[in-house]
């Protein structure tokens, strides 16, 4: 019960307890990625061997393979950061001008574009993947049938896997940007063009700089789903292999601590990025989530 | 420049162009023609090389192999049970962040509980497979209490499976019971509590009506993402997970059975959009206002 009413001991004492207990196995599993990324043994298990930083720098040499030298998953992290940029740029620009399309625009059917756009956050992940390899090996069968073009790019692979996440990424930077378009006083804009500026100049001076921060919180957003992204870019995935699929092969034969190591890093690096995101609270997500 | 301003309703027409372009390029390319496709896919029969026919033998194999359809229902029930776990769970958390926790204490509780889902998944997932294996950490503890005289393996079992699924869904639970929760009016409790309500009263009659909105939302979307999980039941379950989407793999990339693949996707895309719209229809709400909640 709130605060205001009576509240008989035994109910404060068991809120307490729940909320230790629910902390705890929130953070349980995080604590022990971190702390077995130190132990000095082969395998991320109990008991404790002692400190060592053998699965960070450790190399073939030493007999055990650190994560900086481990160049397969470097590779990895290398191939999740392009194709995390690819998919933030265009979900940031497609975002972009959903945003003024829902909020600006004015045409016949618009209602029921607007609910579409909502539709790839429903669609599993898996099926958006498959579907997308069907049609685009369709269309890559048709252009060798027809004209004998290889349409590489059509065949899974990195610009495959891009398409896939931002399938449903470009909708979460849409719900993002357009929350922000439609809290913007017009006015500011109206009384820029009576003062006669282009609407280029309104754009550049006054809608950009307004929509900067639903701009940085979406990109960071889309970043870290990419990132994250496991079941679209399983299907699609071709020779160079994202982080995540990297990880889920090895963790399925039983990984040493490296995947521990790397963890680690996607941990601190993720809690960075969430950090600068709530210190700049005017991230519109976190507001709406409020 | 000049030119083109002269008209102004040329103009305008061609920024909604522009501006229609991207939104129809994307929905157009990447969602509408792959789910026809696939529609078409799961609809043919392969009788030759290259050669096919329209039937319905996908959906015909679904139902005659019992394996499949099993995995389905079990699919299914797995995801509502780890959808109402994930909201007993997460319920009181949200209430204690917006109710209980006073001025920044509430805020900070609700950010330290965001903090595990910006890690990806396949960590998280890492972590509880360190935690539960048969050396890991938790056999390792109780052997060490006196509880069990052997380590005992905890991972593939169900129980595993929806602790995995729970611990990945709290987030889309706890997000939209806590925005739902704290527009609740205090006064009303304590109007129903003078009024002679009691506990159990007060939540069936006030709060539970109120939060509707946000409830549904967060089962909603729980639902859907448990699902059309993958890592979380294939690796905490092991050889026994027996998840749908992994049917669709296998059919997919390991037996390149296309249409049999697809004609289970449709299925699964079936399933989980049904039961959305039996929450909706339930809790009386609309599609585009559950999903802005969220």
């Amino acid at each position: 019960m709130i605060p205001s009413l009576p509240r008989p001991l035994w109910l404060r004492g068991a809120t307490a307890a729940y909320l230790i207990a629910f902390l705890a196995f929130l953070f349980l599993p995080l604590a022990v990625v971190a702390v077995f990324a130190f132990n000095n043994a082969p395998y991320p298990a109990p008991p404790w061997h002692g400190f060592t930083l053998d699965w960070f720098l450790g190399n073939a040499a030493q007999g055990r393979i650190g994560l900086f030298a481990d160049s397969e998953l470097l590779g990895s992290i290398w191939t999740s950061c392009i194709v995390a940029v690819g998919v933030t740029a265009l979900s940031a620009l497609v975002g972009m001008t959903n945003a003024f399309l829902i909020e600006r625009g004015q045409f016949r059917g618009k209602q029921v574009l607007s609910i579409l756009m909502l539709a790839p956050l429903v669609i599993p992940g898996v099926i958006l993947g498959i579907s997308i390899l069907a049609f685009a090996s369709r269309i890559a069968d048709f252009a060798d049938d027809s004209f004998g073009l290889e349409l590489d790019f059509l065949r899974p692979g990195l610009p495959l896997v891009v398409l896939g996440q931002f399938s449903y990424i470009a909708t979460i930077a849409t719900l993002t940007i357009s929350a922000r378009l439609r809290r913007f006083d017009r006015t500011l804009e109206e009384a820029a063009l009576n003062l006669g500026a282009s609407k280029a100049a309104v754009f550049r001076t006054i809608l950009l700089p307004y929509l900067r921060p639903a701009l940085l919180g979406s990109a960071a957003i889309s970043f870290l789903m990419s990132f994250a992204d496991f079941n679209t870019t399983l299907m699609l995935v071709g020779a160079d292999t994202p982080l995540t699929v990297m990880m889920y092969g090895r963790m399925r034969e039983g990984a040493t601590p490296v995947l521990n190591a790397v963890s680690l890093f996607l941990m601190l690096g993720s809690a960075v990025l969430a950090l600068t995101l709530l210190r700049r609270s005017r991230s519109p997500r976190m507001k709406s989530a409020r | 420049m000049r030119n083109s301003a002269l008209d102004p309703r040329w103009h305008g027409r061609l920024a909604l162009g522009l501006l229609l372009a991207p939104a129809l390029l994307w929905l157009g390319a990447l969602i509408i023609l792959p789910h026809v496709d696939l529609a078409v896919l799961s609809f043919r029969e392969r009788i030759g090389p290259r050669q096919y026919t329209a039937s319905l033998a996908q959906y015909k194999t679904f139902f005659a192999e019992p394996l499949y359809w099993h995995v389905f229902l079990r699919t299914a029930a797995m995801s509502v049970i780890a959808t109402f776990l994930t909201l007993a769970l997460a319920f009181p958390i949200a209430w204690i962040i917006a109710k209980l926790a006073r001025g920044r204490a509430g805020s900070l509780l609700f950010i330290i509980c965001l903090i595990p889902f910006w890690v990806s998944e396949t960590v998280r997932t890492l972590g509880w497979m360190i935690l539960l294996r048969e050396s890991g950490v938790l056999p390792a503890m109780l052997v060490k209490l006196g509880l069990t005289a052997m380590p005992v393996e905890l991972l593939y079992r169900d129980a595993t499976i929806l602790v995995g699924l729970v611990y990945t869904s709290l987030l889309f639970m706890v997000v939209p019971l806590v925005s739902s929760l704290e527009s609740l009016d205090n006064s009303l409790i304590e109007a129903a509590y003078d009024l002679g309500a009691g506990g159990f009263a007060i939540l069936r009659r006030i709060v539970i009506p109120h939060a509707a909105p946000g409830i549904t939302a967060g089962c909603i979307v729980v639902f859907m993402l448990t699902l059309g999980n993958y890592l979380t039941p294939t690796l905490l379950g092991g050889k026994n997970s027996q998840w749908f989407t992994e049917q669709i793999y296998t059919q997919f990339i390991t037996r390149f059975n296309w249409e049999q693949g697809a004609a289970f996707g449709f299925l699964l895309l079936g399933l989980s959009t049904a039961l959305v719209m039996m929450g909706l229809r339930i809790s009386g709400q609309r599609f585009g206002d559950v999903m802005r909640r969220t």
